[in-house]
């Protein structure tokens, strides 16, 4: 053992250099490997998610399919400019950023009390129970979920029923402008509070025993160690998803309110992307849909982005 | 520890427990309730009567959907669409997971790359472009074309980046001396290893695909080509929220009447099936996935 290790040491030059040189080629020989291996995914993120961006031009044209990009006339910002003379589009940023804050603050806190509250739960199988069972509505469809509330809530159903039992007017929550944000919001909360537990949960789970043991012999109430142990150890937690969530300021959630939303209620429940939907894609206006769905894509990564850089700042947030 | 309980305690857990009870039966309900409606008598569906039970309980909805060639034909081509668009999906993200996970000097242009698919998960150049961009591909009434449209699942890759980075790099360096090529690393160890964060994204992209309507709806040009979901957002979705707000209430009861509630119950209730099938078993695995992957410095 004594010799080999001299050995190598009396003559380290020669040994090494191979060596290295060896592994370098191993390396450089990787490398071509990892282009391959990534080839795919590069030519699906060109096709379907690159090439679709330099379409934005439509915004700065007045695009006409027949002529296409190249020969369909430039009118500068005329869509922009349009787009702000329009009372409709003025309405429907602020439905869209009343039903996605509406969204985003209790999406935050209702998840969190929640898991407050199955973390207070001792019978280790009901927790497993519940937990499942909460988890169901959010990986439906809005379209089928939509199709369940119209069966709740429609004329046919037993709300209704209900309603005109009492001797009033036949009523149905989908028509109904001014409870229609409102439902749109306890229905996405409704739909996913389960599922946004589950980043809480993690983080109680992680809470260090020890901590409450402490507490307790130091005649902590219940209550206490809420307040002093559990909701300070999982605030970065709640920090990070708040600053993360700003970011979808602008996303009222498309399949949600098209699969709830009809020509009653738009005045409160037309948001950005449906309204660009109808624009675009019925009325058949490509660049000024083009112009509303681009100055929602500008202005939701600026925000996300900025909200990653605080994320980042505060908290030592990466992405990857 | 826990033998003297205050009173107070007691009380908020029998509340704690009642509570959370409820809001599982909210969560449970809905579904229960279309399979009640999907079992009932369709004239005690239209007046509203049927509840938590079935009233005038019979079978005729889930047999008439026997003789649905174009139900049947929006599930197949769900189907089709599913296995394509996840078979697709974890073979590309597992190749680009790898090399993506390697720092800036052992993959130079890594960073420059991760910068890249970042970008284009924040940005987007809006339903327009995307849909004339895939028209010109001619993926219209495909189903390859609906395996692809929605592009590379960016937050996917990201989390599975993110979990091979968290494995010991001895790993490799093992490998490496016994011998495996990265080919070799990745497809004998690596994957394996992964399997918490694969359950995860393949969760998320069966369900993703089984749940789209929107794009099954604008890429078909034609009912035949209609995936499940946008087959029930026509049948159901559509026509009652257009009914509602063009008609009175009287004309709305007379087409009720021709509207066959109990079966389109039991059509919605057949497209949660899958659903309802998978997911509680991949709870350990998503559970695990999502807080592993999504935290990484």
């Amino acid at each position: 053992m004594a010799t080999a290790t001299s050995t190598i040491a009396t003559q380290p030059s020669t040994k090494q250099v191979i060596r290295k040189s060896n592994f370098d080629r191993r390396n450089k020989s990787d490398l071509k490997h990892f282009w391959i291996m990534l080839s795919p995914a590069l030519v699906w993120l060109v096709l379907f998610q690159i090439v679709p961006m330099f379409g934005i031009v439509m915004a700065f044209q007045d695009f006409n399919p027949g002529a296409g990009f190249f020969k369909s006339e430039f009118i500068g910002l005329e869509n922009f400019k349009y787009m702000f003379e329009l009372r409709d589009v003025r309405q429907v940023l602020v439905n869209t950023l009343v039903i996605a804050l509406g969204k985003i603050t209790l999406n935050l806190f209702v998840p969190l009390i929640f898991a407050l509250m199955l973390n207070e739960m001792k019978q280790v199988r009901l927790v497993k129970f519940i937990q499942t069972s909460v988890y169901l509505p959010h990986f439906l469809s809005w379209v089928i979920l939509s199709s369940i509330m119209l069966q709740i809530f429609g004329y046919n159903g037993p709300v209704n029923a209900f309603v005109m039992d009492l001797g009033k007017e036949p009523f149905s929550i989908f028509q109904q402008a001014d409870l229609f944000r409102g439902f749109v919001i306890s229905s996405d909360v409704w739909k996913n509070f389960g599922f946004n537990s589950i980043i809480y949960l993690a983080a109680l789970a992680g809470i260090d025993v020890t901590l409450y043991e402490a507490a307790e012999i130091d005649g902590a109430t219940r209550w206490g160690k809420l307040w002093h142990i559990t909701l300070p150890s999982i605030q970065t937690t709640i920090a990070l998803l708040a600053i993360l969530s700003l970011g979808s300021i602008l996303d009222a959630g498309f399949d949600q309110v098209y699969n709830m939303y009809n020509p009653l209620v738009y005045s409160t429940g037309d948001i950005i992307d449906t309204y660009v939907f109808r624009a675009g894609l019925q009325q058949l206006d490509f660049s000024f849909g083009t112009a509303v769905g681009l100055l929602k894509s500008i202005v939701s990564f600026v925000l996300i982005t900025t909200g990653y850089w605080v994320a980042k700042k505060t908290v030592g947030y990466r992405i990857f | 520890m826990a033998f003297k309980k205050s009173l107070g305690s007691k009380v908020f857990d029998s509340f704690n427990i009642v509570f959370l009870l409820v809001l599982t039966l909210l969560c449970l309900i809905p579904m229960w309730y279309t399979l009640m409606i999907a079992l009932s008598d369709k004239a005690a569906v239209q007046a509203g009567m049927v509840t938590i039970y079935p009233i005038g309980f019979n079978f005729y909805s889930f047999q008439s959907i026997l003789g649905d060639p174009k139900f049947f034909r929006s599930i197949l081509i769900s189907f089709e669409r599913v296995i394509m668009g996840a078979g697709i999906t974890m073979l590309i993200l597992s190749m680009a997971a790898y090399p993506l996970s390697k720092t800036s000097k052992q993959f130079p242009g890594r960073n420059a790359l991760m910068w890249l698919f970042v970008f284009a998960m924040l940005f987007n150049g809006g339903l327009i472009p995307w849909f004339l961009t895939m028209r010109t591909y001619n993926m219209m009434d495909s189903i390859l074309g609906l395996a692809l449209c929605g592009g590379v699942p960016i937050f996917n890759l990201i989390l599975m980046t993110n979990f091979v980075k968290n494995l010991p790099e001895e790993l490799e360096e093992a490998a490496k001396i016994d011998g495996a090529g990265p080919w070799r690393f990745l497809f004998s160890i690596l994957l394996p290893l992964l399997k918490p964060v694969l359950a995860t994204v393949l969760l998320f992209t069966l369900v993703n695909h089984w749940n789209d309507f929107f794009q099954g709806m604008i890429l078909s040009t034609r009912e035949e080509s209609y995936p499940l979901q946008t087959y029930i957002q026509q049948l159901v979705v559509s026509t009652n929220l257009q009914s509602m707000s063009q008609m009175s209430v009287e004309q709305l009861n007379r087409l009720s009447k021709m509207n066959n509630d109990s079966l389109n119950a039991a059509k919605v209730f057949i497209a949660m099936i899958p659903v309802l099938l998978i997911y509680p078993f991949m709870q350990r695995y998503f559970v695990k996935g999502i807080t592993l992957g999504s935290v990484k410095g």
